[in-house]
């Protein structure tokens, strides 16, 4: 069996963490625009937040005194795990609704696996997220497949 | 926005590519819009000591966003982005130019539905961040 990934942490899978609720913002929507070089009017004036906007308003925001010396604050969905360094991995998305200003949502997220790879240097566990965004009246908006790498 | 017919694209015809090149400022104001702290897009002493990268780190969502709006400034209001997934294979730092581009692979007239593979290329020409999407036609 796996040598990284102990039993406590694969008791993980399948767990779903605490609902986060978000009310989208023009202006974070025009920043996050601005930021990521959109082309179209209705991105850069907020009307509408481009296809990745959620990936940076579900980001957790924490005190500053909760931030590592990384500066990422501790991710309490995350089980134990051998290798403590983060990096994107990818994602898989479905799209069921544009998101506008005003929009308040709720997302949830559950760990759906934990995998071991052998990377060119050294050993990578994969941490896939499965996230369901809905409005808090029930209309599903996005899910997506989220793959972190830690390395 | 020009108006797209479906019935007149063909599976091999590519889409714009475009170029980005991060900056410290860009990704600076990048990961202060998604409120990211992390030190190793903005910390280069840090990035390259401690987490051993050889410089400041290009966010691989930032890529992922890039590679999105290959689709949907092609598509501009003709449809809407249903599905699109992507894998950040290398990391990408601060200096290099990366190119985005896609290439259609499917076309569905009964369901009005286009697949694309879209890719993000280093000044090499390697592809790091591989992805697809399916855009609906309205």
């Amino acid at each position: 069996m796996s040598e990284l990934i102990s039993a406590e942490a694969r008791s993980w899978i399948g767990r779903e963490g605490e609902p986060v609720h978000v009310e989208v913002n023009r202006s974070d929507i025009i920043k996050y625009s601005i930021s990521t070089e959109q082309q179209q009017e209705k991105f850069l004036n907020g009307d509408e937040a481009p296809a990745m906007f959620l990936f940076g308003a579900l980001r957790p925001i924490a005190p500053l005194a909760e931030l590592g010396s990384d500066g990422l604050p501790k991710d309490s969905f995350l089980p134990d795990l051998p290798l403590k360094r983060v990096m994107a991995g990818g994602t898989e998305m479905t799209f069921h609704r544009s998101i506008h200003p005003g929009d308040k949502l709720v997302a949830t997220r559950s760990l759906a696996d934990l995998i071991e790879k052998q990377g060119s240097t050294g050993p990578l566990i994969f941490v896939v997220y499965n996230l369901r965004v809905e409005t808090e009246a029930g209309e599903l908006v996005l899910e997506e497949k989220q793959t972190r790498i830690m390395r | 926005m020009s108006s797209l017919d479906i019935s007149k694209l063909s599976v091999g015809e590519a889409l714009p590519e475009r170029q980005h090149t991060a900056t410290n400022v860009s990704l600076f104001c990048y990961n202060a819009a998604i409120w990211n702290p992390h030190r190793i897009h903005y910390d280069e002493p840090y990035t390259t000591n401690v987490e051993k990268h050889p410089g400041v780190v290009i966010d691989g969502p930032l890529q992922g966003d890039w590679l999105n709006q290959v689709v949907v400034n092609w598509m501009g209001d003709n449809g809407t982005l249903v599905q699109f997934n992507y894998s950040n294979r290398r990391a990408s730092y601060i200096g290099e130019t990366l190119t985005s581009g896609g290439t259609i692979t499917a076309i569905d007239t009964d369901v009005s539905t286009v697949d694309m593979d879209v890719f993000i290329k280093n000044e090499n020409g390697d592809v790091i961040t591989p992805g697809t999407a399916r855009v609906k036609f309205a």
